[in-house]
């Protein structure tokens, strides 16, 4: 063993004889844009492929006679209004088929809505501009008690946040609840409605807690965004409006 | 076993002696060698570079670029590793449309080595990443989620030993626990292991038992989470095990300008990187060494 280590010590000090290097660590962020040349075997490859996502992103499935933005409403949107409208009668009658129910209502996020619609054609595209996330359709089975809790959220968070069209809620000036009603009716304590919205909010999404518990849930495996493509290639021409169904009184 | 390198180490040490007699002193050239790791994390897609009117990151990324970046390294140093840290798919359309095949096809015409595995990875279910698998040329690696009821069981590795240059870099795998974050529905029946003890377990068998001269944590755990301090992530994992020389990291889209240089359990030097998201920057880590000797020393010179 020492006759071992002596040989190495021999070994080691005559390779430091002839050049030491300390060992070295380069780190180093290189930036990738347009001063780098495309490979052009890799670009041959990814262009048949790209032509015919764009063709398919680029076909035209509806019309818009306007513009509709998530700014445009203070409670109520047409935007929002249109995404929630179309989650109901594109979900509707899956949830009935499979349940033998009906869904209430619709409740989304503002937040959700990502891109206006601009005026003109409708494309496949419009529909992952709005809606780039992956989020599906949810129904959660809850008794009033927690509608209730719902519109005193939708009362406090003051924003339009997009419900279906069998809601009418009024806010006062101070936005205290004046009038809540689905499907034309006040809400019953003990009644059991099924909300639709998507599985962000079930999870607790912008804070809407008011989905926990709950006596069931209902997954539609059915992404937001091709509730809006279906709904879209059904209308050969949009035509949402801001309406009544969430609303305030203005002071006098 | 026997420290194999030591072995090696004193065959060498005997021969060299032996053949001292015929030989002068330019026969001891200094074995230094120079290995090139490149790596992407949460690539999301993103085949195409931004277009001009992106406001954040117009014109920049785009694979086609990439390759081009990775082919010019890789001639200019052949031994060069390319890894990837997972969240390859969900991001744009052509994740959509093709289900991760394009993304797959791409890494292996850019000659990827590995790759972990991202929680978005699992975003068409597990079945949907592995009906991909066919057109991966390239393999998985991670040690912490256990595949074995699953479809994925045997597609994936905990570690790979890679030799270039005769150096054995051993790089494992670690991923994000998936409860939580990942709907049950699509992991099925994928078990997540707490990833430090993990990692503890792989350095010790990549350092002695694999002999690895360099170990390498390819890591979609995250690199620190500012507001939960002690949550598990790629600076904690750095703190608590030892033997491992870098972390490439993901998951948090984190644009680090340069590696960060920090300590493991024994107070050496371990270099943790990730290059944010999306294919806007290649990390590039090069090592120069004396095989056999330790990586990090008081001499050892870090540029970053």
């Amino acid at each position: 063993m020492i006759k071992k280590s002596l040989f190495l010590v021999l070994f080691l000090s005559l390779v430091y004889s002839c050049k030491e290097l300390p060992n070295r660590i380069e780190g180093n962020r290189l930036e990738i844009d347009e001063k780098i040349t495309s490979n052009k075997e890799i670009e041959d490859f990814i262009s048949p492929y790209r032509d015919n996502v764009n063709k398919n992103l680029d076909s035209i499935i509806s019309f818009a006679p306007e513009t509709y933005s998530k700014t445009d409403g203070e409670l109520n949107t047409a935007i929002g209004n249109l995404m929630a409208d179309a989650v109901f009668s594109e979900s509707n009658p899956i949830f009935n088929k499979r349940t033998g129910k009906n869904i209430d209502f619709v409740l989304l996020n503002h937040g959700g809505i990502r891109a206006i619609i601009s005026q003109g054609n409708i494309t496949t595209r419009t529909a992952y501009e709005v809606m780039p996330f992956e989020n599906s359709v949810v129904v959660v089975a809850l008794k009033g008690k927690q509608i209730n809790e719902l519109f005193t959220y939708l009362s406090k968070a003051k924003r339009a946040h997009p419900v279906s069209k069998q809601v009418e809620l009024l806010l006062d000036e101070d936005f205290n609840i004046k009038k809540a009603l689905v499907n034309g009716k006040k809400v019953s304590e003990d009644e059991t409605y099924y909300v639709a919205t998507n599985d962000y909010l079930y999870n607790g999404g912008d804070r809407m807690t008011f989905f926990h518990p709950n006596d069931s849930l209902y997954t539609l495996d059915y992404k937001i965004r091709n509730v809006l493509i279906d709904y879209f290639k059904k209308e050969d021409t949009i035509n949402p409006k801001i309406d009544n169904r969430f609303t305030k009184l203005t002071a006098e | 076993m026997m420290k194999r390198r030591q072995f090696i180490q004193q065959t060498t040490a005997a021969t060299a002696l032996a053949g001292l007699g015929a030989l002068n002193l330019q026969s001891c050239v200094p074995n230094r060698k120079h290995i090139t790791i490149l790596h992407t994390n949460d690539v999301h897609s993103h085949i195409d570079p931004f277009g001009p009117n992106d406001k954040r990151n117009a014109n920049k990324g785009g694979v086609a670029r990439r390759a081009t970046l990775v082919e010019n390294i890789r001639k200019e140093n052949p031994n060069t590793l390319l890894l990837d840290a997972g969240d390859i798919f969900q991001g744009t359309p052509y994740f959509n449309y093709y289900g991760g095949e394009l993304e797959f096809k791409l890494m292996s015409m850019l000659n990827y080595d590995l790759a972990t595995i991202g929680n978005h990875d699992f975003d068409n279910g597990i079945d949907g990443l592995y009906a991909q698998l066919p057109h991966a040329k390239f393999e998985f690696v991670s040690a912490n989620y256990d595949f074995s009821n699953t479809v994925m069981d045997t597609h994936v590795k905990p570690y790979k030993v890679l030799v270039k240059d005769g150096v054995r870099i051993g790089v494992f795998g670690l991923g994000i626990q998936l409860e939580g974050l990942v709907d049950k529905k699509m992991y099925k029946e994928t078990v997540y292991h707490n990833p430090i003890e993990v990692a503890q377990d792989m350095s010790r068998i990549l350092k002695e038992e694999e002999s690895c001269d360099l170990v390498i944590c390819l890591s979609h755990i995250g690199y620190y989470y500012k507001n939960s301090p002690d949550r598990v992530c790629d600076l904690n994992l750095a703190k608590a095990t030892k033997d491992i020389d870098l972390i490439i990291g993901g998951h948090t889209h984190t644009f680090l300008p340069k590696p960060t240089i920090t300590q493991n359990s024994e107070g050496k030097n371990v270099l943790v990187n990730q290059v944010g998201a999306y294919g806007l920057y290649l990390g590039r880590i090069d090592f120069y060494f004396e095989q056999g000797k330790p990586l990090y020393s008081d001499s050892t010179t870090i540029i970053v």
